[in-house]
């Protein structure tokens, strides 16, 4: 195989493209691909201070290295959320990128600031862990972008993450969620903006982009987030896409072209108030964030371990199979 | 050669050589959710994996 751009040996095939490419001209393709993304949805300019939410994983990491490269002014935001030993692995790999390129990092613990961890307030709530992970998480950015007088979060959800979402609201027909599907959603109400650059990447250009250019990354899956609905979908689109590249990114931008500005009138804020514990903005009939509501309940909780969730997710499944 | 898998890490040795989407196909693995790499750098899908190499066999989903 052969590079389209300069014809030397290729290291990578895109189906979608109908193209291969060497490292250099992939990564000249990547850079592309975000760029347009950024300025086809205005997400910020060079003079803004962003904030990137990082895990660890591939899709955070090469997004900021991608922004920095680029030339953005990109901090980092890192949150400990105590899922054993992946988390203290993701901590080390986020640490040592920053470090290692100089760039600021910021830690927030949910166990020693906040007094939970991920294990422990799903066995609390009685919900699912990504239930309070993905509660925690929004509310940290935002409160982080806040605090740190931030123009924008950066987030590194990817074309597969975004089609795998679409899916699943266009399978329930949600339209409150469908309106609010953007790459861009605008600060108001305490809220500050939030983009999605790599949105034109799929997710094995997001890792190919980390291997090719040497960033160590957190390979294995989350623990709690094996066999959730949200990897069932992007399964079978993938074998979609196996059998018609670029299924995904047509289904994704086409819904953006033409679906999404219909739904405008549909894309409403909640009628909000602020948190009287944290000053965050917050909507329902509490006073009190459902974060905060969330640090109450586990208050005093000792730590659950890891294991002990997971062991109990692969007995449920096994037992829903029928084996 | 010997092929290295994840979620979890094992290893399984393959008889001869192979092109990369021969290899993925005989897993059972698709390609949009995989990367073969050899020597640090990636393998493209007709490229030929040699009896003697060692490599690895990456999936890139992410469930978060």
């Amino acid at each position: 195989m052969k590079c389209r751009t300069c014809r030397g040996p290729a290291v990578i095939d895109l189906p979608r493209h109908n193209a291969n490419f060497c490292a250099e001209h992939f990564f000249e393709l990547c850079r592309r691909q975000v760029t347009k993304a950024i300025d086809e949805h205005a997400m910020f300019g060079t003079d803004d201070r962003i904030l990137v939410a990082v895990s660890g994983g591939k899709d955070s990491l090469a997004v900021w290295d991608m922004l920095v490269e680029l030339g953005y002014r990109a901090d980092g935001y890192y949150i400990a959320l105590g899922i054993g030993d992946y988390s203290e692995e993701s901590r080390e790999i986020t640490e040592r990128f920053a470090a290692e390129r100089g760039l600021a990092l910021r830690i927030e613990s949910l166990r020693d600031d906040h007094g939970f961890d991920v294990p422990t307030a799903a066995k609390v709530t009685g919900r699912v862990p990504c239930s309070a992970c993905g509660l925690s998480k929004r509310h940290l950015f935002d409160r982080a972008a806040r605090e740190g007088g931030y123009d924008v979060v950066v987030t590194g959800h990817n074309l597969d993450d975004e089609a795998a979402v679409l899916f699943g609201n266009a399978l329930r027909w949600d339209v409150e969620y469908l309106a609010r599907q953007t790459p861009v959603l605008e600060a108001g109400d305490g809220f500050p903006r939030k983009a999605k650059p790599l949105v034109r990447l799929s997710e094995r250009e997001t890792a190919a982009w980390c291997i090719l250019r040497g960033i160590d990354y957190v390979i294995e899956e989350c623990p709690m987030a094996a066999g959730n609905r949200h990897l069932q979908y992007k399964e079978l689109l993938n074998a979609l896409e196996e059998k018609s590249p670029g299924s995904k990114a047509a289904f994704y931008s086409g819904f953006l072209d033409r679906m999404s500005p219909l739904l405008a009138d549909d894309r409403r804020r909640d009628v909000l108030h602020r948190c009287v514990h944290c000053d965050s903005p917050t909507g329902g009939e509490s006073e009190v964030c459902a974060f905060c509501r969330l640090v109450e309940r586990t208050r005093g909780q000792e730590a659950v371990p890891v294991e002990m969730l997971v062991k109990k997710k692969s007995r449920s499944r096994t037992s829903r199979r029928g084996d | 050669m010997i092929v290295v898998l994840r979620h979890p890490r094992r290893e399984i040795r393959i008889e001869g050589s192979r092109r990369v989407h021969a290899l993925l196909a005989e897993l059972e693995l698709t390609r949009e959710a995989h990367l073969v790499i050899r020597n640090g750098t990636l393998v493209p899908g007709d490229g030929l994996l040699e009896a003697d190499d060692t490599i690895e066999i990456r999936p890139v989903v992410s469930g978060g």
